[in-house]
């Protein structure tokens, strides 16, 4: 019999879709030409440039501070609000699992804007810490599900036999809970991460002078065409370490 | 008797089931005592209550007579093997077992020589570095057993131990739990609801129903002289019939006018006066199949009855055989054949008969 060959053309056809923007993206980093539009020859001379660009790793420094701290905070939140959500039944959890679910799917510009209105009326100036606070409240609901789906597949009655053999129940969550859940946690953490690290819509709203961060800087250089082939090579190097956290990533949600 | 482990007077609650009500057993050192009863008749908490895992509402429940009702788990001098056996999938065999005497800070030493000491009882040692997922389930049980017997409890207690292994592992296993047993001495107190694994684990079974326990007893006992049709019925088969006593003899024989069956004589241990109502129990096996009338005799139970439907089961042979209102159940060897003295087919006319001592009363109903 004849093998279909419609499998291998869709899979190309996905592969090109997803790929090509990012692939002309890359070429471009290294083309000669300011505009890109055709190609002049081979140049470092962009990622050069990057380099003494001052500006642009001050506000790598200010994502990755953000990054970091809020997918902290958000891994011990979502851990915890995992586990209520596991353990307990009642009206107040089914809202719960409501409430914390909503912002995977509620707009970004909602959610932005919902939050600058909380900080302007409390009066808490918007800076590095309204886009920490707002990163931690989207990225929470990305690692407790994550780590709901780890509790999901967790045998209670380890804990159950933890305290049969002398543990105390801090002891057995130490010993037996948290090291079954850590893969998990840190899938979610990762998830985080990524997400804080990219995100505009939101941190263009809790921003504030002196807290642009990556996005928000590449996304004011576009206005400039002189700076325009320092994101082609910007972009580069952020693919490059979205898929190696990507990868990370999935590998620890895969490891048992 | 030796008061070692003593549940006095237990009940619990959840909500409006009562799942253990006003239980009271004592368990003697070293003894192996099983929890035997269908699904849900509160054997399970009764021995998650003898854990720690559960408060009981009401009751004691003593180790070597210190009072252990409100200490928590990891308080009692009780390890327990659980049904999945729960055993931790991020450590290996070594550190599973080792995982007791950790929390206890044992010193390296003693924890090195207790944990080789238990790989060697269970036959495990080459398999110490690796972790639970790479065992069969026979070798994981016996991980678990020796991770509970390591801290040297007083009592282990094995829920459903063989529950979860299949049927030729189930059978080797019995021996190996027996044999374990006998090397440690332990009291062991399984819970299962296999009457078959109760009966050849434990020196003495307490047969549960409804939260209560029926009757207390050896395997022997309580097979031959249970107290209730509930034990009768769960431990074995039984059949059943209803009567009135007729006479009374001597050494607690009763005649019994049984509807359609004549008098049968049988065997009482309980007080029977005339003219009340009895429940006669005789196992199938005990149960004697000829084509002819047996000679009659006073020591002899018989009537005839109409093959209705047989099966084969290789070590014996079934036979459902219908006599008047009843149907009765009748277990014939295979090697009684071989005489070629009877081999009844579907509709033959067949006799049944039974010496009175293989027929019991099992439970006295109120005078009629």
């Amino acid at each position: 019999m004849k093998r279909s060959r419609l499998p291998a053309f869709i899979t190309f056809g996905v592969i090109l879709f997803l790929f090509a923007p990012l692939v002309v993206l890359v070429v471009n980093s290294f083309n000669a030409s300011r505009f890109g539009g055709e190609w002049e020859g081979f140049t470092w001379n962009w990622y050069v440039k990057l380099w003494a660009a001052g500006e642009v790793w001050e506000s790598l420094w200010i994502t990755l501070k953000i990054a970091f701290s809020a997918s902290l905070a958000a891994m011990a939140l979502g851990t915890l609000a995992a586990y209520s959500l596991h353990r307990f039944r009642s009206w107040l959890q089914t809202v719960h699992h409501m409430l914390i679910t909503l912002p995977l799917v509620m707009p970004d510009i909602l959610m932005g804007m919902s939050l600058l209105a909380l900080f302007v009326l409390s009066g808490i100036e918007t800076g590095l810490l309204t886009i920490w606070i707002a990163h931690v409240t989207f990225c929470l609901s990305f690692v407790t599900m994550v780590v709901l789906g780890r509790l999901q597949d967790f045998d209670f009655t380890l804990l159950d036999a933890a305290r049969d053999l002398g543990a105390t129940q801090a002891k057995a969550v130490k010993k037996v809970l948290l090291p079954l859940l850590l893969p998990g946690v840190l899938a979610g953490g990762l998830l985080a991460f990524t997400l804080s690290i990219d995100d505009y819509v939101i941190t263009f709203f809790v921003s504030g002078p002196g807290t642009t961060t990556l996005p928000l800087r590449v996304a004011s250089m576009m206005k400039t065409s002189r700076s325009l082939p320092m994101i082609n090579a910007l972009s580069a190097l952020l693919i490059a370490s979205t898929f190696i956290f990507a990868a990370l990533s999935s590998r620890l949600q895969r490891r048992a | 008797m030796d008061d070692f482990l003593v549940i006095d007077q237990v009940s619990k609650t959840f909500g409006a089931q009562r799942a253990v009500e006003d239980v009271s057993l004592t368990v003697a050192q070293g003894e192996a005592f099983s929890l035997l009863g269908p699904s849900g008749c509160g054997k399970t908490t009764l021995l998650r209550m003898i854990a720690g895992f559960e408060k009981p509402d009401r009751g004691r429940i003593l180790v070597r007579g210190q009072d252990i009702t409100a200490l928590p788990p990891e308080l009692r001098p009780v390890n327990t093997v659980f049904q999945n056996y729960a055993l931790f999938p991020h450590l290996s065999v070594w550190e599973n077992i080792a995982f007791g005497l950790r929390m206890s800070r044992r010193p390296r030493e003693e924890i090195r020589t207790g944990v080789e000491r238990m790989l060697e009882l269970v036959r495990l040692g080459e398999h110490a570095r690796k972790r639970p997922m790479q065992l069969s389930g026979g070798q994981r049980q016996r991980v678990a057993i020796a991770r509970a017997l390591v801290n040297r409890p007083q009592v282990l207690l094995l829920d459903e131990p063989l529950a979860a292994l299949d049927l030729k592992l189930r059978q080797h296993m019995l021996m190996e739990l027996n044999t374990i047993h006998e090397q440690v001495g332990t009291t062991f107190i399984y819970v299962t609801h296999d009457q078959g694994e109760a009966m050849s684990l434990s020196d003495r079974i307490a047969v549960m129903n409804a939260g209560k326990v029926e009757q207390v007893d050896s395997p022997e006992n309580l097979y031959e002289t249970p107290g209730s049709s509930f034990v009768a019925s769960f431990i074995g088969d039984a059949n059943f019939f209803t009567g009135v006593a007729v006479e009374l003899q001597h050494e607690g024989y009763v005649r019994v006018k049984v509807d359609g069956l004549g008098s049968p004589l049988v065997l009482s241990n309980g007080t029977v006066s005339t003219n009340q109502t009895l429940r006669l129990m005789v196992r199938p096996e005990k149960i004697s199949l000829t084509l002819q009338r047996p000679p009659s005799g006073e020591r002899v139970n018989a009537f005839s009855g109409i093959v209705e439907d047989m099966a084969y089961f290789g070590s014996h042979t079934r036979y459902r055989i219908r006599a008047g209102e009843h149907r009765i159940l009748a277990q014939l060897q295979r090697s009684r054949f071989s005489g070629g003295e009877i081999d009844p087919a579907r509709g033959a006319e067949v006799w049944m008969s039974f010496h009175p001592d293989e027929g019991r009363v099992v439970r006295l109903e109120a005078a009629a």
